[in-house]
């Protein structure tokens, strides 16, 4: 199986922080991987640092390119859709205008889309900022998924969204799951079994921990490394 | 009440102008966070692109050609100058801040050295239609044509922005970008194409208006520090719309037009009270940022 992300000792010093510190973790082909760890610990620096969003040192490399002095805008065309942390859907543009600006491809899957969330067809003229935070994480997958994107990296997709959002979220993003190589920064171990192939447990900025995701079961190992009984 | 009407009316043409003047700077930096302190050298520059050609190049032309020859000049030339300062001083220095000021005003003074050593410091006449000096004669008001000039390039490219900004794609990536730039360049588009572009569109309107101040508020001449004087009020108008909202600069040119024109009318002839204008202006300023510190409009385009 191909490595469609590889990620090695990748150093992230922002404002006199070093924040990650060696992180270093393969993603194959097809695979869902889960990154995993307590607040603070670098996971979302280590996505932003992935789609070039943060200066960075090492070496990243992304569907067998080495991507490590791109500018953000060639990796996400190399294929990587992007779910940021926080939704990051514009709040003054319509939901048409968000999908609109996330078109890369001659032929977007706005069926497919709106499928998945019926939903967003009947608010494509609602300003996006007006949407509540489940429909606007509706947006932000929906963005990512329009162009049928080979890789997919996401942020705590489940973030502040109520428990049924969550399921029905998850439900999309195990459909997607199916065609799509993922990383995903959860905190929700249910998503995350739901999900995942594998997890890898961030702490310090270094990856401790790489394992199949039934590691999660193993109370002991999860109490050490996420502070949490599993 | 006919003094009145004049007065508004030519209020609202200045306020095109400064328009004008501060779209293109509330775009730049709206999205780019440049705060553009050669704008006003794009001014002077499409003022003198439009001189030189309609003295020179086309004199043969009749005068309505001839002058819209200048106004495309004037275009032409602020929009090109700033897409080469973007390319060429300001790309290299994007999140230095402190940089991008100093090579901007560094910028501005050795190009208004060079105009001052090539055409001298006194102002230079452009030649114009005269029936830019006459007056539209409607009931009892009298309404400079120039001034009708002003107000419809004013309106034609508050429209015409207005039209890009929401309906091309361009316009959205721009809207987007003064909102969340990592998040555009995350969705696969290259910002930097944008930033050339609204600098390019920038500096085509301040072309424009460095060309209409001269043409309806300084006797058709043109002089090589024309530009900065209007940047000031450029500036103000930026600050009080609230930067990065071309409706706020609409609204705040209006404003500022209105309270300048008319503390000049009413006031500035009592001694002592010659700049009352100008003053009217920086205490309109001071009032908004009292009520509003982001300005009228601020964080929206």
């Amino acid at each position: 199986m191909s490595t469609a992300i590889d990620i090695s000792d990748l150093h992230v010093t922002i404002g006199g922080s070093h924040i990650l510190q060696g992180v270093s973790l393969q993603v194959a082909s097809g695979e869902v991987v889960a990154l995993l760890g307590r607040n603070g610990v670098g996971k979302t620096t280590t996505l932003r640092a992935l789609m070039g969003l943060v200066p960075r040192t090492g070496a990243v490399r992304v569907r067998d390119q080495d991507v490590t002095r791109w500018p953000p805008h060639r990796i996400a065309r190399l294929g990587v859709a992007y779910v940021p942390e926080d939704r990051d859907v514009f709040s003054a543009l319509t939901v048409g205008e968000n999908l609109r600006l996330a078109e890369q491809v001659a032929a977007p899957n706005y069926d497919g889309v709106y499928e998945l969330f019926p939903e967003l067809r009947q608010r494509t003229r609602q300003r996006a900022g007006t949407l509540s935070g489940g429909q606007q994480q509706m947006v932000a997958v929906a963005r990512a998924l329009l162009n049928e994107w080979p890789v997919l990296v996401v942020d705590e997709p489940s973030k502040g969204l109520a428990p049924r959002l969550v399921s029905e979220l998850t439900d999309v993003l195990a459909r997607v799951s199916a065609t799509t190589t993922m990383l995903v920064v959860e905190q929700n171990l249910a998503v995350v079994r739901r999900l995942a192939q594998r997890v890898v447990v961030l702490d310090h900025g270094a990856v401790v921990h790489q394992g199949p995701v039934a590691d999660l079961e193993d109370a002991r190992l999860m109490r050490q490394l996420l502070g949490v009984s599993a | 009440m006919t003094v009145l009407a004049d007065l508004t009316f030519s209020a609202v043409a200045l306020s095109a102008v400064y328009f004008l003047a501060a779209s293109g700077l509330s775009l730049i930096y709206g999205l780019m966070d440049v705060l553009n302190f050669a704008h006003g050298l794009f001014m002077t520059l499409g003022a003198y692109a439009a001189w030189d050609l309609t003295t020179h190049l086309t004199t043969q032309l009749s005068a309505p050609l001839n002058f819209a020859v200048g106004v495309v000049a004037a275009i032409l030339a602020g929009g090109l100058v700033a897409g080469l300062t973007e390319l060429w001083l300001i790309r290299p220095l994007y999140g230095r801040p402190i940089s991008q000021i100093l090579i901007t005003i560094g910028l501005d003074l050795a190009a208004v050295g060079l105009l001052l050593g090539g055409f001298g410091s006194n102002s230079l006449s452009m030649p114009v239609p005269l029936w830019l000096f006459e007056a539209t004669h409607w009931g009892s008001l009298n309404l400079p044509n120039a001034d009708f000039v002003a107000l419809i390039a004013g309106v034609v490219v508050l429209v015409g922005l207005e039209w890009f900004l929401r309906r091309t794609r361009y316009g959205i990536i721009i809207r987007a970008g003064v909102e969340n730039r990592d998040m555009v360049r995350a969705l696969g588009i290259d910002v930097g194409r944008a930033f050339t572009l609204v600098f390019v569109l920038g500096g085509a309107m301040a072309g424009l208006a460095g060309l209409l101040n001269s043409v309806v508020f300084s006797g058709d001449l043109v002089s090589p520090l024309q530009g900065d004087g209007l940047l000031i009020f450029a500036f103000i108008v930026v600050v009080i719309g609230g930067l990065g909202s071309i409706r706020g600069s609409a609204v705040a040119a209006l404003l500022v037009g209105v309270v300048q024109d008319f503390s000049n009318y009413y006031l500035g002839t009592h001694p002592g009270m010659a700049e009352i204008g100008n003053l009217s202006v920086v205490l309109l300023l001071a009032v908004v940022l009292e009520w509003r510190p982001r300005g009228l409009f601020g964080g929206t385009l």
